[in-house]
């Protein structure tokens, strides 16, 4: 196999199916609270890197630059809230921990019947 | 040359990434997810995305992930946890994740076969049409966002308030 | 391979002046000190104790590099490399002197062309906490603990003001280039008044100042380090060359935010009345040396401040942060956006 010259998109795609992976099972399979949301984070950049590489080839395909900047600033507001989600979610664990002492999610089981 | 940034930050991406999920001690997950983020960004900017990259950096390893350092150094939960791990729950992730990671595998692969960007031109990369855009076509959820914004910032300091402790006055 | 040379001389410039910026300054600071409380100061190695730095080094070279037992020794030694990467990194996008012509070819004095400029120096230096926050945390003392959460928490607050006064700056210019930004104010106003965001963002330039004093963890904003209650705070467990690389970060972000707040407010390399026209070389050597002096002058500012102040306590620092540095950079934000708009700017 001879290496391209510029990078293929299907390994972008390729990437951020893998990070996506990666994080669902971060998600699923931890108990610690912070891991969690780290990895979920890591799912919301997974999707934008996919994001920004599907706008790029649509954008190229129909020859409309703004379907690429469309993409750009999709991505753009997932930024803005992942900041208000990390910081509320922040909050929720400062406050579950201290009336709790602990933010392992097995544990949490208060709403559970 | 693009390829090899491409593959180097897509290995580190890939391996931190794995760090993140897979280490005990969550101050290094944070760590470690800073690295992804760092090669994220690297290859938004191969992607025609300087804008974003430099605002990724900016807000999510500058003030996001930073965030999340202070909660765990005020917290102090240190590595581990304790009670046994289940073993159930972790053969569930693995079945779930590796499912959902062969639907996406099917659904991706097939577009866009073989096709190959052309090389990046000033006029991808430029920032005035972005911030037009932005302005105009996208001005409602612009402001939407930043009401969001406002809206997490009072939540935040209403859930990480102090509650106010009525100590009961001992009896004399 | 033209290019390739031009960008190495260009990093090397700025290498020198950044790792040059450490020695000399420790020395300013210490008989700056010294001048302040009425007393001599270093004067005994070489004239004037110049080569006191010099000494220095060799000392902390040669010391014993003490790591402690119970520390997180990946993180331990990675924390001291990471101190000095935001200074070493940032001046990528910062010019230092005027368009030139060498050998027949147009060269501009800025490593980096990208568009998003002032942006990125504020993402790279945004990076700067991490090292603080992981020494602080690898250290496994109490001490340097509390140094750690005090130094995420007040960096974070003091970039928000810090990057609003940086926007400010940017608005008139309508560019995120700092090179765009130095053209932008060559020229005078009424012929004597030089063209500079000083004069119409006197508020955002004293936002970016005090910001710079907490971005750069100096006094009276040391709290993460403050030797009266936190022994020396993150880097109470650091040692010989590890020591002197934070202490060497300090010096460098103190020498960057310098000079960008010179390229930012007082015109960069540029200063009316001066001839940039001529041969290459001296063009760019006044334009450095220009550059350089004006970046003196906050750095002679940050060791004044340092001698004089007391140190704020946290709650008050954050207080300060939030509640009056913010909201006036804001004010300025609107201020300014207002009058380039109506064209006043």
């Amino acid at each position: 196999m001879s290496i391209p010259v510029s990078v293929p998109i299907q390994w972008y795609f390729l990437l951020a199916g893998a990070l996506f992976v990666i994080g669902a099972l971060g998600a699923l399979s931890r108990r610690n609270g912070i891991t969690i949301f780290l990895s979920i984070e890591l799912m919301l950049n997974s999707v934008n890197l996919l994001i920004v590489a599907y706008a790029r080839v649509v954008g190229e395909r129909t020859g409309d630059l703004l379907t690429a900047l469309n993409g750009q600033i999709l991505v753009l507001f997932v930024l803005a809230v992942a900041a208000a989600e990390a910081a509320v979610g922040l909050a929720l664990f400062i406050a579950i921990f201290r009336g709790r002492r602990t933010i392992d999610v097995n544990r949490l089981n208060l709403m559970r019947w | 040359m693009e390829v090899a940034v491409f593959a180097v930050f897509a290995l580190l991406a890939l391996g931190s990434a794995l760090v993140v999920v897979l280490h005990r001690n969550p101050i290094y997950s944070t760590m470690s997810l800073v690295v992804t983020l760092i090669s994220i960004a690297v290859l938004f900017v191969l992607l025609g995305a300087p804008f974003l990259a430099a605002l990724q950096v900016l807000v999510y390893t500058g003030a996001i992930l930073v965030l999340f350092l202070f909660v765990l150094m005020l917290l102090n939960v240190g590595a581990g946890g304790r009670g046994p791990d289940r073993l159930g729950q972790k053969i569930g992730a693995v079945g779930a994740s590796a499912a959902f990671g062969v639907v996406m595998l099917t659904l991706l692969w097939g577009r866009f076969h073989g096709f190959e960007l052309s090389p990046l031109t000033e006029e991808i990369v430029a920032l005035k049409p972005l911030a037009k855009q932005l302005m105009t076509t996208y001005l409602l959820p612009f402001e939407m966002v930043g009401l969001l914004l406002l809206a997490a910032v009072i939540a935040a300091t209403a859930l990480a308030k102090k509650p106010e402790v009525r100590l009961p006055r001992e009896k004399t | 391979m033209f290019d390739l040379l031009a960008t190495g001389a260009k990093m090397a410039v700025w290498m020198t002046v950044l790792l040059s910026v450490t020695p000399v300054m420790v020395w300013v600071e210490r008989r700056g000190a010294a001048l302040i409380q009425d007393r001599l100061g270093p004067n005994r190695v070489g004239p004037l104790g110049l080569f006191q730095s010099l000494a220095d080094a060799v000392k902390l070279l040669f010391k014993e590099d003490i790591a402690t037992l119970e520390s997180d020794k990946f993180l331990y030694t990675l924390a001291p490399m990471l101190a000095v990467v935001p200074a070493l990194t940032t001046f990528v996008v910062i010019p230092f002197g005027p368009d030139i012509e060498v050998a027949g070819r147009p060269v501009s004095l800025l490593v980096s062309e990208a568009e998003t400029g002032a942006l990125l120096l504020l993402a790279l230096a945004s990076l700067g906490v991490y090292s603080l926050v992981m020494a602080g945390y690898s250290a496994n003392n109490k001490y340097s603990l509390m140094g750690a959460v005090r130094a995420s928490a007040q960096m974070i607050s003091y970039e928000l003001a810090l990057a609003l006064s940086v926007v400010a700056a940017l608005v008139p210019v309508g560019s995120l280039r700092l090179d765009h930004v130095v053209s932008y104010q060559q020229g005078t106003w009424w012929g004597f008044l030089p063209h500079w965001n000083l004069f119409p963002q006197f508020i955002g330039f004293l936002v970016f100042l005090i910001a710079s004093f907490a971005e750069t963890n100096r006094l009276p904003f040391d709290l993460p380090e403050a030797e009266s209650e936190l022994v020396a705070g993150y880097h109470t467990e650091y040692s010989s060359m590890k020591f002197s690389l934070f202490f060497m970060g300090e010096y460098m972000s103190m020498a960057t935010l310098s000079i960008l707040a010179s390229t930012l407010f007082l015109g960069g390399w540029h200063l009316p009345g001066l001839d940039y026209s001529g041969w290459w070389v001296t063009a760019a050597t006044t334009g450095l040396l220009v550059l350089m002096a004006k970046a003196a002058l906050f750095l002679l500012l940050f060791v004044w401040v340092r001698w004089t102040f007391p140190r704020f306590r946290f709650d008050q620092l954050l207080r300060l942060g939030w509640k009056v540095l913010l909201p006036l950079a804001i004010a300025n934000l609107v201020l300014v956006a207002a009058l380039t708009v109506s064209g006043v700017l």
